[in-house]
């Protein structure tokens, strides 16, 4: 079945009813997504199905046909984020570590507090007691460019 | 290698009206939808079937829009598209409460208030907003569509009137009068189910519809009726402990429940009253 997994097209051979986490850990080889609750509790296994975080252990490979799945390994142009879970404590034992930066992906590039709270109620971590995490997002938000000047327009980047 | 899910397969319809024949023409075929409840049912016994059919692709049963006087909310509808929906929001803005409370972001993400309603746990957090709205379950089988006003939906625990050639297409949501008012008591604030949650309208005819205190989601017509007839909030509370019958399970005890649905009605009452902010 082929779908679209880190930017590449994939074909992969799959039972159809095979958890999506299952075929990226066995069939795909990408062990950087964690199981922990098996049961859409926790957050850790999750991965990006057009854009969206979902939980990879919840959804039947057959459903994300013709998807794009990004997963932590295929997390492009977010080392910033990775570095702020390093640097503010974001990551203790690990395990929840991977699901959480997903997470953070999917809240765009200037999540606030608010949205970074709600984005990741679906992703526990037993270890920081999550201010680490929000710290860790927080500092990787991608400031606010100061306002440009009229004429400017167009000239992006 | 074989696994647990060797035994299953996954028929892929082609089309609604094909997925329509496929449920008329073969007995025990399990519709899924967003799959948030599948693997925990499977895992722990509480579901047998082998055969199951993959709506997800079906884009049609996607649609929100308002058609005529109602707003008609496809079976497929996420949490995540009810919260974005411009419509949801502006009529029913306490269903945009109720996804926002339904487990973290990536079950809104894939989770449906289709299959919020056929799951059919006496705890789905849309459930009670939809008694309260007096919505309508749109049925659709080969032979064509029907129409079941969705307080008449269920019949026991986890039972529906619907047959098993039918799908849920969608539900038809009335124009609401008055103000709308939600609220989830569950252990912990996001990622729980609910011990007691409850929907309500202030109207002059006020509208309470609760889940997890009996089998089904329940409206409670003698506490409406209280409430509808000038009775104090207090004279309601009493009225509403005894209309309702919870149970004791691993998520809460009867007695609190009761309690808590006393509260509950108690502050629908002040946070709706005349002069409040709206909702």
């Amino acid at each position: 079945m082929r779908f679209t997994l880190n930017g590449r097209t994939v074909d992969v051979r799959a039972h159809p009813m095979k958890r999506l986490l299952d075929v990226l850990r066995e069939d795909c080889h990408l062990t950087g997504t964690k199981e922990g609750c098996g049961e859409g509790e926790c957050g850790a296994c999750t991965v990006l199905v057009d854009g969206e975080a979902v939980n990879a252990c919840l959804v039947p490979f057959a459903q994300v046909r013709g998807a794009r799945v990004t997963t932590i390994e295929g997390l492009r142009g977010r080392r910033r984020l990775q570095e702020a879970f390093v640097e503010h404590g974001g990551a203790q034992c690990g395990i929840c570590t991977p699901g959480m930066i997903v997470a953070a992906a999917a809240l765009g590039r200037r999540p606030n507090l608010d949205d970074i709270k709600t984005g990741l109620a679906g992703n526990l971590c037993r270890c920081t007691g999550y201010s680490g995490i929000y710290r860790a997002i927080e500092a990787a938000a991608v400031p606010l460019r100061p306002a440009r000047r009229r004429g400017a327009r167009g000239k992006r980047r | 290698m074989r696994t647990a899910i060797s035994r299953l397969s996954l028929v892929e319809p082609r089309s609604l009206r094909h997925a329509l024949r496929l449920m008329r023409d073969e007995a025990g075929l399990v519709p899924l939808a967003g799959c948030t409840d599948l693997y925990v049912a499977l895992n722990d016994g509480a579901l047998r079937a082998t055969r199951f059919l993959n709506l997800w692709p079906i884009e049609e049963l996607r649609v929100i829009e308002p058609r005529g006087p109602v707003l008609f909310i496809g079976a497929l509808a996420t949490y995540s598209s009810l919260i974005r929906s411009a419509d949801v929001r502006r009529r029913l803005p306490m269903l945009v409460s109720a996804a926002r409370e339904v487990g973290g972001r990536q079950v809104q993400n894939r989770g449906t208030l289709g299959g919020n309603i056929a799951n059919g746990s006496p705890a789905g957090d849309t459930l009670p907003v939809l008694a309260a709205a007096e919505a309508t379950v749109v049925l659709g089988s080969a032979t064509g569509t029907r129409r079941v006003p969705f307080t008449a939906f269920y019949k026991g625990y986890r039972t529906t009137v619907m047959r098993a050639d039918e799908l849920i297409l969608g539900i038809e949501v009335p124009e609401v009068e008055g103000r709308q008012w939600f609220c989830k008591v569950g252990t912990r604030g996001a990622q729980a189910i609910s011990k007691v949650v409850m929907a309500a309208v202030r109207a002059p005819h006020p509208r309470v519809a609760l889940g997890s205190v009996a089998p089904t989601v329940v409206r409670v017509p003698k506490t409406e009726a209280a409430l509808t007839g000038g009775a104090s909030v207090d004279e309601a509370r009493t009225i509403l402990m005894s209309e309702i019958a919870p149970i004791d399970d691993i998520r809460s005890t009867a007695a609190y429940r009761r309690h808590v649905a006393g509260v509950l009605l108690g502050r629908f009452w002040e946070q709706t009253a005349a002069g409040r902010p709206v909702y």
